[in-house]
């Protein structure tokens, strides 16, 4: 019987500890000490191991890990590459970098295990560059590693060379996009990739790489560790294993919850001590502002990958936001496209396009001047980027607005008369008026 | 579907290829595995709309413009980039409402911020994007905010201007330059709806091939200079064409509204160009409308030129010849432009009236040895190697030619060989320059000068090998005996010359010793053929052969000549330009064929117009020897070919050689066709006093050899007047090695004079990667004209030390 419910601290278990993020702190927790039992290992041994245990990527595609690393080719000299997806940007997302901050042993545990499992003797780390601390921790973890012994050249022994490189990047959601990722760190503007050739054939310096997420990886030395059966024993069939469920919004407690998959909206609320004082639940969003939102109905939901998609949503990067009735869902979709808009590398003519007009249209109605038969003419443009555009920006960008008036036509009616600011005071959405409030 | 199997993306000739049966519209197709779809429909009569693809540019997949419906797919996928696989379902917008429906909303993007400034804008009438708006686009826009706007137009370059706020981000233009030309200069910057083509700071689109951008750009954000605004497509007549610039025989399209050649197009030839052309090619055609001759002009008995009616003309040259043909002491010189066909007439005219075998089209420094090499390896050769046989060599070694400068089409064909890893190209030079960083070649460093005893002491080369022999090779010691040892060894050679109507002069004669077809003036059976065709006694033509180029300067300039006949002659390009003027001096009578005044005009006792190359048909040969006939673009101007006026001077003299159209031409010397017998090389004359073998000085401290060629954009008089494509010319400098520059003490920069005993050329100098016995000059650019002021060639002995004067002009 899975755990699918109640905090479960894994990752997060030793977090209160000061010096977590030293090498001598992490090795006090046990620190390292899968990575002796993967370096004794087979490297196809440890795929299959991760096959087993069947980790899903944790960056929001929810790609099974350990097929994921099976389609790099093996043999031969060819140079293979792992690529650490560490640019977080996604708005609501956090939790990639409070990891690296507190526990970068953890992620660089997990980097050396899956380098010597897809057998890449480099592997980078592309770290979100507007957060220098998490690059500074990283570096330093890398740093004290090497020093040790368990980077660079026959680790502990062993006669497996891997290198670590830190990289930070220069401030692009669009680099988060592996492909992109890619173009951004072999020093090309950031844009997608054609695929094919996909990465694990021809990557990075087009050679065989695989590209996986933050706590993708830091899962992986506590698979090697405990076993595939321990793994499995949390969370569901589809969706086993233990998430950090980063809680933001109109929460008592923001935080991070750690829990196993199959946890309810509703029990992590409830960790997060309810919805602020005085206030009541109105939508949220289960995974970043690319996956649609959700409302008070779907507390209950299972957060797995089968439940939510079943609901017409999506895991994402499992980092849930929560608005309360002071919110104008209107306002929130603008400001989201805005940031699409933003961030639209330009590349293809849906996302370059299509976002900056939904993000005009929409500051039309956030400022009362909306048009009824432009709700209409919004999920055209909409339908007209989801599935048309180069990468998943488009798609993602294309999301907000189907939900948000499917869920709640009349504000966007209102919006037709009423500039939002003076349906929704602004100022009680914010933390600091709530707080003075009281 | 068979007919598929041999489309340009196929694989090399004899290799079976996978074919893989699909599904497009529920039409079954049989294609090559990985055919993309938008190919395959094609073939089907169906014409998905697009924008960024490009049939010779990688796929990007960046408009969306093509999206299709393939089955088992959930998303819509872009045509353009999807390869088609065994059993594969495809449905496009003909069969599908979800790929129809994709289409429409992508076209509807690319409208909402593209002006309506159609009727100004020059593509208007010929724009993919207003064609495909008209098909797949909606009646009316849904867009009502503001559209974005950029200041404009950005100039990339003085001839290539941006329109942002027309361009739809499909990066086809910045993908040719990084792709085919290898001149990155251009590329999109910022992101999102703010981005844009653009240039780096202080690094204009100077790229050779810039113009292709513009002609690939699918709406009208890029334009010229030379045309924007000045003309509408729909009042344009067009005609297929071919260039008259180089020996490439690019397949170009000229463009004429009211007898005005408004622009010229790069046309398809996928054997010759494929789709491209050089900036040259594209832009250099003013010079056909400027300053020309348009009547007969006679020197009086003051010495002035002066108008004359045609029948005055002729009858004046006529009598002026009569001396000549009576002694048989004549000449002709000719450029290295003429069309076969006034080439045909000139050997002709040479031999039948004039009763001379001194001709020569070699206005260039030329040899005995070269001389001999085009007679007994190029004059009779059938077509090939061509453009296809050199790009699937194993081996390219390129000698004596800078391809970027000399023939630029070559340079992408093989740049695309080798992309592709169809062949690999290596080149015996003393520097190292552009065009073989583009085709990623191996030099193979060679002294200027010695580039002849390098090649032969290389180790032998792959079967199957191709030696491209550029022009300087004529004055290179020791090459062709070389080349010839190649030859002998299995290897191939492609004669490269500079000029269009090199290849075909040659054909047609214009040699001493040469008949048409490469036949050898003193072969018996030649000659009878040759007779037989022009309707002579064979007795009658020349027996001995005649002079070459230089030997005709000499002999006129030393009073031995009677008349010189001189047609497209430009005296700076001449080995030595004041010997040449002092032949047109010494010459008894001289007679110009020309398109507008030169030096020889200046000189000439009668001036008689000639056609320019968009007033008449004709044909070059290439340098593969490939016909490339081309039909007149403007019928209307009335002026007359060489070969028209050479048949009405025969006539008047009375040894009339019939209407020599370009029609009569044609059929006379397609029935004589190609000089069979095996035995060319006997007809070799008496090698005459070439050039002197080279100098084996002692490496004095500033004692160099010269490397010089034409930059392909230069001083040369048929790129005037166009400042647009002047002004991407590059800058003229001497080139030295580092290693020279130290031990000259010179530093970059700084002016440095390259002199002989005739003059001295002082420029900036910068330093290259070259030979450091060597020193680069362009042969003919602003302040470079090397052969007038140095009167030096490509190996020639210099002396380089600093200059003092900035930048002087020769």
């Amino acid at each position: 019987m899975s755990i699918t419910s109640g905090l479960t601290p894994v990752i997060t278990r030793d977090w209160a500890t000061p010096d977590l993020f030293t090498l001598a702190g992490y090795q006090r927790t046990g620190g390292y000490s899968a990575l002796r039992t993967a370096l004794a290992s087979d490297p196809a041994s440890i795929i299959t191991l991760v096959k087993d245990s069947g980790l899903r990527g944790r960056g929001g595609a929810g790609f099974p890990t350990g097929l994921k690393w099976s389609f790099v080719p093996q043999g031969g000299n060819t140079p293979r590459y792992l690529v650490v997806n560490a640019d977080e940007s996604e708005p609501g997302a956090c939790k990639d970098i409070p990891l690296m901050l507190i526990d970068p042993h953890l992620l660089v545990e997990g980097v050396l295990i899956a380098s010597h499992a897809i057998r890449a003797g480099h592997a980078f780390i592309y770290i979100r560059g507007e957060v220098p601390e998490a690059v500074r921790r990283v570096a330093g973890a890398v740093r004290e590693a090497r020093a040790a012994g368990l980077i660079g050249r026959n680790i502990l022994g062993s006669g497996v060379d891997i290198e670590v490189t830190v990289h930070a990047g220069a401030g692009a959601y669009i680099c988060g996009e592996e492909t992109a990722l890619l173009d951004s760190l072999e020093g090309y503007r950031g844009q997608p990739r054609l695929k094919p050739p996909f990465p694990a054939v021809a990557g990075l310096y087009a050679a065989p790489t695989v590209i996986n997420n933050v706590e993708t990886l830091a899962n992986v030395p506590l698979i090697v560790a405990n076993g595939v059966t321990w793994f499995r024993g949390f969370g569901t069939e589809q969706s086993p294993g233990f998430k950090l469920f980063a809680v933001s919004g109109h929460v008592t407690r923001p935080g991070i919850y750690e829990a196993p998959f199959g946890v309810t909206m509703r029990e992590l609320l409830d960790y997060a001590g309810g919805m602020r004082r005085g206030s009541r639940l109105k939508f949220w969003i289960p995974g970043g502002c690319s996956v649609p939102m959700l409302t008070p109905d779907h507390l209950d939901v299972p957060l797995t990958y089968e439940n939510l998609q079943a609901v017409g949503t999506m895991m994402g990067t499992g980092t849930p936001m929560l608005f309360d009735h002071t919110t104008s869902v209107v306002k929130a979709v603008a400001r989201w496209l805005s940031f699409y808009e933003h961030e639209s590398c330009g590349k293809c003519t849906p996302c370059r396009e299509g976002t900056a007009w939904v993000a005009d249209i929409l500051h039309g109605f956030e400022q009362g001047r909306g048009e009824r038969q432009q709700l209409t003419l919004l999920n055209d443009v909409c339908s007209q980027i989801a599935g048309r555009s180069f990468c998943a920006l488009g798609d993602a960008a294309a999301t907000p607005y189907p939900a948000a008036v499917h869920h709640f036509p009349a504000e966007f009616h209102a919006a037709t008369e009423t500039p939002v600011d003076v349906t929704f005071d602004p100022m009680l959405t914010t933390v600091f008026a709530a707080a003075g409030r009281r | 579907m068979t007919a598929l199997a041999s489309g340009p993306a196929g694989p090399s000739a004899g290799e079976p290829e996978a074919l893989v049966t699909a599904v497009i519209d529920d039409v079954a197709v049989r294609v090559p595995v990985n055919t993309l779809i938008i190919r395959a429909a094609e073939l089907l009569g169906t014409w998905i709309p697009r924008f960024c693809d490009h049939p010779l540019l990688d796929p990007v997949a960046a408009c969306r413009q093509c999206l299709v419906q393939i089955d088992g797919m959930p998303k819509p996928q872009p045509a353009c980039a999807i390869g088609l696989t065994d059993g594969m379902v495809v449905r496009t917008q003909a069969t599908s409402a979800v790929a129809a429906e994709a289409q429409a909303g992508v076209m509807e993007f690319l409208l909402i911020n593209h002006p309506l400034d159609c009727p100004v804008c020059d593509k208007g009438g010929e724009c993919p994007l207003q064609n495909q708006a008209m098909s797949s686009g909606r009646p009316t826009s849904r867009f009502t905010e503001p559209k974005r706007t950029f200041p404009k137009p950005l100039a990339l370059s003085s001839q290539v201007l941006l329109d942002r706020e027309r361009c739809v981000s499909c990066a086809r233009c910045t993908r040719f330059s990084d792709q085919i030309a290898g001149d990155p200069f251009i590329d999109l910057l910022e992101r999102g709806s703010a981005q844009q083509v653009g240039i780096g700071d202080g690094v204009p689109f100077d790229s050779y091939f810039s113009g292709n951008t513009i002609q690939i750009c699918p709406v009208g954000a890029l334009t010229s200079t030379s045309y924007r605004f000045r003309s509408r497509p729909f009042d344009l007549v067009s005609t297929p064409t071919v260039c008259e610039h180089c020996a490439a025989g690019c397949a170009l399209r000229t463009d004429l509204r009211r007898g005005q050649v408004m622009r010229r197009l790069a046309w398809e030839d996928p054997a010759v160009n494929e789709e491209w052309n050089c900036d040259k090619g594209r832009f250099a055609f003013t010079y056909i409308s400027h300053e020309r001759i348009t009547e007969p002009l006679i020197r009086d008995r003051e010495g002035v030129l002066q108008r004359a009616s045609w029948s005055e003309a002729i009858a004046h040259a006529a009598r002026l010849l009569a001396p000549a043909l009576e002694h048989g002491r004549s000449a002709v010189l000719t450029g290295g432009r003429l069309t076969w066909e006034d080439a045909c007439a000139y050997g002709r005219f040479a031999r039948t009236v004039l009763g001379t075998d001194d001709v020569d089209f070699r206005n260039r420094p030329a040899s005995a040895a070269e001389a001999e090499f085009l007679r007994s390896h190029v004059a009779a050769a059938p077509l090939g190697p061509t453009y296809d046989e050199i790009c699937e060599a194993p081996l390219v070694m390129v000698v004596a030619t800078d391809l970027e400068d000399e023939c630029p089409i070559l340079l992408l064909r093989l740049r695309a060989a080798v992309r592709r890893g169809s062949t690999q190209v290596a080149e015996i030079s003393p520097v190292a320059t552009g065009a073989q960083r583009k085709l990623s070649a191996t030099r193979v460093n060679a002294t200027a000068g010695q580039e002849g005893a390098v090649l032969a002491a290389l180790n032998a080369f792959p079967a199957g090998t191709v030696i491209i022999l550029g022009e300087r090779a004529a004055t290179v010691p020791g090459l062709f005996e070389a080349v010839g040892a190649r030859i002998a060894a299995g290897a191939r050679v492609a004669w490269l010359p500079r000029r269009a109507g090199e290849r075909g002069a040659l054909a047609a004669g214009l040699l001493p010793g040469l008949l048409p077809g490469g036949r050898p003036l003193l072969d018996p059976a030649a000659r009878a053929e040759v007779g037989r065709a022009w309707g002579v006694d064979p007795s009658l033509l020349p027996t001995a052969p005649g002079r070459d180029a230089a030997g005709i300067t000499e002999a006129a300039a030393a009073g031995e000549l009677d008349a010189l006949i001189v047609a497209g002659v430009d005296t700076r390009d001449a080995p030595d330009p004041h010997a040449l003027r002092a032949a047109l001096a010494g010459a008894g009578v001289l007679i110009s064929l020309e398109q507008r005044h030169t030096e020889v005009t200046a000189q000439a006792d009668v001036v008689l117009p000639v056609a320019a190359v968009t007033e008449k048909a004709g044909t070059f040969l290439d340098f593969e020897g490939r016909a490339r006939p081309f039909p007149a673009a403007d019928r209307q101007s009335g002026a007359l070919t060489d070969a028209r006026v050479l048949a009405l001077l025969a006539d008047e003299i009375g040894r009339p050689m019939g209407a020599q159209t370009v029609a009569a031409v044609r059929a006379e010397q397609v029935g004589l066709g190609r000089w069979q017998a095996g035995s060319a090389t006997r007809s070799a004359p008496p090698p005459r006093a070439g050039r002197p073998a080279a100098v084996t000085g002692a490496q004095d401290a500033g004692r160099l050899r010269l490397a010089t060629w034409h930059t392909l954009l230069d001083a040369g008089v048929l790129q005037r007047p166009e400042p647009g494509l002047a002004g991407t010319q590059r800058p003229a400098v001497v080139r030295l090695a580092a290693a020279t520059a130290t031990r000259l003490n010179l530093t970059a920069g700084s002016p440095c004079t390259v002199r002989t005993e005739h003059g001295a050329i002082t420029l900036p100098l910068v330093i290259t990667e070259m030979d450091e016995a060597t020193v680069w000059l362009p042969t003919n650019s602003p302040g470079s004209a090397v052969r007038t002021a140095l009167r030096a060639a490509h190996g020639d002995e210099v002396t380089v030390e600093a200059g003092h004067a900035p930048v002087v002009s020769s």
